[in-house]
């Protein structure tokens, strides 16, 4: 991706034409034009190939901003201000229509006939079916989220013809067409990616690191990991309305607090992912965006392997120790949602909850002195090192209460390569906090990863055989089915009368915005450039 | 642990020296002279008093319990009730710096002290025996020190888990090759001066000579060395901190408050970075303006 | 006679390089065992936020983790030996062209630094030796005890709230270069160097303004031990009878302390610079970290958070090539500064 300077000009006068302008020298960043976007995160970008081993979460962007899907989802405006992408609406991006058989076992997608690659070439069925194999055979996590919508093998999908192409369902599934619209099965340009493909490499994974070959919106025009990432618009994309930037420059900033200079001041137009005391802040200087992010919340779990917590008292003495506004005020900075203080009815299905619990140390003491360690205990409480800005003021507060409970706890920080194995891998961690979110925003998709047993979200080893059969009978159901509803019901009240999850609050995903509207929101928490319009 | 810190050490060979060197001249009346003729000095022997009695008192004289916390006093600037104001969950910021005093002198003082003494006897022998002996201790250092010494540490306390001793086996770790080469350097220049040989033909024991002899004249920029490192022991587990791999929480200690505090002050909180950075750098420099207010009583040229 | 010295010294620099053998081999060992010894699995880490025990495994595999730690080692040393780094899986690149896109941009920070902190604290030191106990003598301590009493990330943060976003005189901290420059055609990787070769006396300036606030963060931390390294040494040299002798002998002060002393004051100031710098370029993983400078140091403390082993094994490595090449010139000027000291006894 490196690009010689003199290439580099060549390029802006060629493609941006009038906007090189704003490439001379001395012309100050706030001036930089419409044409160009300047936003910052805080991680690096480590790889152009969302399939690709070892990937990390803020290299997803580039498989949404420069890679189509099928289908994509619609948007809406939330609540307080914003626009987010709605679940309920499935719209085509390079699917023109399709269609779900009677029995539903087949799914039969038509492709716009005037989508093309960057490189010229059409866009094919062929392609389609090259790619969706590719994620599902490339193992790891593709292979892992393609099966969350039944998709597992190559011979389930078919190209009949040039513009048409076929999935072939084992069961039918709510889940299937909202699993391609995540960032997953996009679409690759296959011959180029077969002319650079190797005997030891049929997947071309080492080319397509580097180079990607797509038909999305924007391309990449430089990247120099733990820099920056270069996006530059293609005028041919027609998944959707042509993006307002032509250029957007995403510069890796690993400061917070340098970030937010950066945006206070306005040399950058968007920073991303902002901490939450920063959006409560600097709402009143710059467009702040904060959306609840669905389906996810942040926990205390207690595990079920630690002796104390297999008593239904000692969780529920925790579940009333929580100093939860505390915590809401002082970790969260109030962003996000409450998950504390709710009815014990449950009349809907909505997820992530209230829970009925709240704080109340002599409810907590009551509970423990029933149980059979009413003189208190010692635990560990762990968190993340890379997640201590919010878990640490948590941990502290939760760690204060307790202590006046008798329980005493001794905080741990565990590095980010440790975090994984130890909290979901090994699920060794007696007490820790926890933050899974489920990017199709179901109950019953939240309950199959954190609730069931075994699975990876499941860091308290909970396990409960009504859970495990509501689970598999709701997980695939339609939302309609008038089974649906009752039976995740009944999933809220167990998960709150056991208690292996005790929500503290639902976060936000926080945006700060300096002359730059439209920013979405999307359940992947990455930033999309393509609808952002300047001010 | 405060028993055996190197000043101490020091001061009882330095006394050793006086009394051989002049016997006229007592330590005592020399030290009045040091200190009257260096005000930076006898500030900085005040300063460091005060430090101590910190690190002594320090949990009695603390207006709050420095781990409690309160959501609703988050944030609060320095006021008359928080001299220092307070931290994000609310707690008191003055508390929990003067409370840190102990811990951190500790942790500077004993990893000084580890990497002191190994250091002086790994270039001691190094520096006086040469040969084989020589060559294989400074292929050890030179391994110790090929490494980017700050990764070493964090690679130390991130392998052997992020406790108080951890920090400090890192921190002396590192250390050990500074003073085993500034000794070795010092002894093997003068390993065959005269007064070793007057020493020698006298009928001294080698271990004798090196140890009496040659020893106190690397004493001057041992000290100059001992000095800073306080400092950079302290400094060290603060970017440890900063790493993310420092004291546990919610233990008070300089680095983490203010490695945590400096993500306050562009939004405008500096005082919770600031106050802990001002003691820190207190201490630190009380340290570094012992060391050389030390170095002018250690060296026996000045004396006379 | 002459040239029975310099074939005598150039042997000697050939048993001094071939010291560094042992020592590069431990470093190796060392390295190879320390991220080993590191808590975590990588092979998790990597596959993923929603993989399942399988796909753990399967990473591993592919990483080479599933096989016993002699056989990975010596796997590792094998493609040590072709030159081969390996891939680092945190920035998803060779480690070996990481490091050379890297390395420069820390060595021109670091070299910065040292020269404006050698700038500023040997004449400090020098000036503070010649007059102890005087103001300029306090002077000199409390303004580099002070600079050194800070910790850098502190002293950058510091920096930046001041300069850039209460003054708005230092440039946006993003790295080498504001993005509004283009950086200049690599041949050394030294923007300053490369803009000065391209002539492009703009991208120079804007180089040069983003280096300032970072450098002057890391010379404020070397000021000290330089600064008293100079004035100790220059104490002890100025004491010293040969000074003394030199007086009498009625030599002009001028003389007296530029050829005699500060020639006998430059071994440990020598030491202490070869020392800072090895210190410094560790270090400046704070610095870096708050400037947004894409150099080595944060590229260390990234992959040694992640357990990214063939990352921090090849920086471990760079870095110890580095600090036994400079020990060489250390030693080197040594020999050259004072005689008394011989090759042969090391």
């Amino acid at each position: 991706m490196k690009t010689s300077r003199r290439q580099f000009l060549q390029m802006s006068g060629g493609v941006i034409g009038a906007s090189m302008l704003p490439f001379l020298k001395s012309v100050p960043a706030n001036a930089a034009g419409n044409d160009v976007l300047v936003a910052v995160i805080g991680q690096t970008i480590n790889s152009l190939d969302l399939h690709r081993t070892g990937t990390n979460r803020a290299s997803y962007q580039v498989a949404i901003n420069c890679y189509d899907r099928l289908v994509s989802f619609g948007t809406r405006e939330v609540e307080g201000g914003g626009l987010a992408y709605d679940y309920s609406a499935l719209e085509p991006e390079l699917a023109e229509s399709w269609e779900v058989s009677e029995d539903g076992l087949t799914i039969t997608f038509k492709l716009k006939s005037d989508a093309t690659f960057w490189d010229g070439s059409k866009v094919t069925a062929e392609d389609v079916k090259w790619s969706f194999d590719r994620s599902v055979s490339v193992g790891g996590f593709p292979t892992v989220q393609m099966k969350a919508g039944g998709l597992v093998r190559p011979d389930q999908f078919e190209a009949i013809d040039e513009e048409t192409f076929v999935i072939k369902l084992d069961q039918p599934s709510k889940l299937t067409i909202p699993d391609l619209a995540v960032p997953i099965p996009f679409v690759i340009n296959s011959r180029v990616a077969l002319a650079n493909a190797t005997e030891d490499d049929p997947w071309a994974m080492e080319y397509l690191h580097q180079n990607p070959a797509g038909s999305g919106a924007y391309k990449v025009a430089r990247w120099a990991p733990g820099e920056q990432l270069v996006y530059e618009r293609n005028d041919a994309w027609v998944g959707g309305p042509l993006p307002a930037y032509k250029r957007v420059v995403l510069r890796e900033v690993p400061s917070p607090s340098t970030r937010r200079a950066l945006i206070e001041r306005g040399d950058v137009q968007l920073s991303f992912d902002i901490p939450d005391k920063d959006a409560s802040e600097l709402a009143s200087k710059v467009d702040v965006f904060s959306t609840p992010i669905d389906n996810c919340m942040h926990c205390l779990c207690p595990n079920s392997n630690f002796e104390p917590f297999q008593d239904p008292d000692v969780r529920k003495a925790l579940a009333y120790a929580v100093p939860y506004e505390a915590i809401f005020k002082t970790a969260a900075y109030s962003q996000g949602l409450p998950l504390w203080g709710g009815d014990a009815q449950i009349d809907d299905i909505a997820w992530p909850r209230k829970s009925p619990y709240y704080t109340d140390l002599d409810k907590a003491r009551e509970h423990l002195e029933k149980s059979a360690f009413a003189k208190g205990f010692e635990v560990p409480l762990s968190i993340s090192l890379d997640l201590a800005s919010w878990m640490e003021p948590t941990a502290l507060l939760i760690q204060e209460n307790l202590n006046s409970l008798g329980i005493k706890t001794e905080i741990e920080k565990i590095p980010g390569a440790n975090w994984r194995t130890a909290a979901l891998v090994e699920k060794r961690l007696p007490l820790h906090l926890e933050n899974f979110g489920g990017w199709l925003n179901t109950p019953d998709y939240y309950f199959f990863w954190a609730y069931q047993h075994g699975h990876l979200f499941n860091s308290s080893n909970y396990m409960n055989q009504e859970i495990e059969d509501l689970v598999s009978a709701t997980l695939h159901m339609p939302m309609d089915d008038p089974d649906y509803a009752p039976k995740i019901k009944r999933m809220f009240e167990i998960a709150f009368e056991d208690l292996p999850r005790i929500p503290l609050w639902q976060p936000s995903l926080n945006v700060a915005a300096n002359g730059v509207t439209d920013y979405e929101f999307w359940f992947h928490r990455q930033l999309d450039i393509r609808p952002l319009k300047p001010a | 642990m405060n028993q055996s810190t190197p000043p101490t050490a020091l001061d009882e060979s330095v006394l050793s020296e006086a009394q051989s060197a002049s016997n006229d001249t007592g330590f005592g009346a020399h030290l009045l002279y040091v200190l009257r003729a260096n005000p930076v000095t006898l500030l900085a022997f005040v300063l460091f008093l005060l430090i101590v009695a910190c690190a002594l008192f320090g949990h009695a004289l603390a207006p709050y319990d420095p781990l409690a916390t309160s959501a609703g006093d988050a944030l609060q600037p320095p006021s008359a009730q928080h001299w220092f104001g307070t931290d994000s969950v609310g707690r008191d910021v003055f508390s929990r710096v003067l409370v840190a005093t102990r811990l951190d002198l500790s942790i500077s003082i004993a990893a000084v002290a580890l990497s002191f003494v190994i250091g002086s006897i790994l270039g001691g022998i190094a520096g006086f025996w040469g040969g084989w002996l020589d060559s294989v201790l400074n292929r050890i250092l030179d391994t110790i020190m090929a490494f980017p010494l700050f990764v070493l540490a964090m690679g130390i306390v991130a392998a052997l888990g992020n406790t108080i001793e951890n920090i400090i086996y890192a921190t002396a770790i590192i250390n050990i090759p500074f003073y085993a080469r500034l000794v070795r350097a010092e002894v093997n220049i003068r390993r065959d001066a005269g007064f070793v040989r007057a020493a020698r033909l006298a009928g001294n024991s080698k271990l004798r000579v090196l140890v009496i002899h040659i020893f106190p004249n690397a004493l001057p920029p041992m000290m100059v060395q001992v000095s800073l490192n306080m400092g950079w022991a302290i400094l060290n587990a603060a970017g440890l901190s900063f790493i993310g791999l420092g004291v546990r929480p919610p233990t008070p200690e300089w680095g983490i408050m203010v490695a945590e505090g400096a993500n306050f002050i562009v939004s405008g909180e500096w005082w919770l970075a600031v106050f802990p950075g001002l003691w820190l750098m207190i201490a630190v420099f009380t340290f570094n303006l012992l060391g050389d207010g030390l170095r002018d009583m250690v060296d026996p040229r000045k004396r006379t | 006679m002459v040239t029975a010295i310099t074939s005598r010294q150039c042997r000697a620099v050939l048993g001094r390089l071939a010291q560094t053998v042992p020592v590069l081999f431990g470093v190796v060992v060392i390295s190879f065992l320390l991220t080993r010894a590191l808590p975590g699995d990588p092979a998790a880490y990597f596959a993923g936020a929603a993989a399942d025990a399988d796909s753990i495994e399967q990473v591993r595999e592919s990483l080479g983790l599933d096989k016993p730690l002699p056989q990975q080692f010596l796997i590792y040393l094998g493609d040590l030996a072709r030159g081969d780094l390996g891939q680092s899986i945190s920035t998803g690149q060779p480690v070996a062209s990481d490091l050379a896109s890297r390395l420069p941009a820390s060595l021109e920070l670091t070299l910065m630094a040292l020269l404006l902190s050698c700038c500023l604290s040997i004449p400090l030191g020098v000036m503070a030796a010649m007059r102890p106990g005087s103001a300029i003598d306090h002077l000199c301590r409390v303004v580099v005890t002070a600079g050194v009493s800070l910790p850098t990330f502190f002293t950058g943060i510091l920096l930046i709230y001041i300069f850039y976003y209460l003054l708005g005189i230092a440039p946006s901290p993003l790295g080498r270069l504001d993005f509004i420059y283009l950086e200049p055609d690599r041949i050394t990787g030294f923007y300053l160097i490369d803009a000065a070769i391209a002539r492009d006396w703009e991208t120079w300036t804007g180089a040069l303004k983003q280096l300032i606030l970072p450098a002057i963060t890391l010379a404020l931390f070397t000021l000290a031990p330089i600064a008293r390294m100079t004035r100790a040494a220059m104490l002890t040299a100025l004491s010293s009878d040969f000074i003394r002798t030199a007086r009498a002998a009625g030599l002009t002060e001028r003389k007296v302390l530029f050829v005699y002393a500060f020639r006998n004051a430059l071994l440990p100031v020598v030491t202490t610079l070869g020392m800072v710098f090895s210190f410094t370029l560790g270090a400046n993983v704070l610095v870096e970290k708050v400037f947004a400078w894409p150099g080595i140091g944060s590229y260390a403390v990234e992959a040694l958070v992640v357990s990214d082993y063939a990352a921090v094994q090849g920086f471990v490595l760079a870095m110890a090539v580095l600090f036994v090449l400079l020990n060489l010139c250390i030693d080197l000027l040594y020999t050259a500064i004072d005689p008394r000291i011989g090759f042969d006894a090391q």
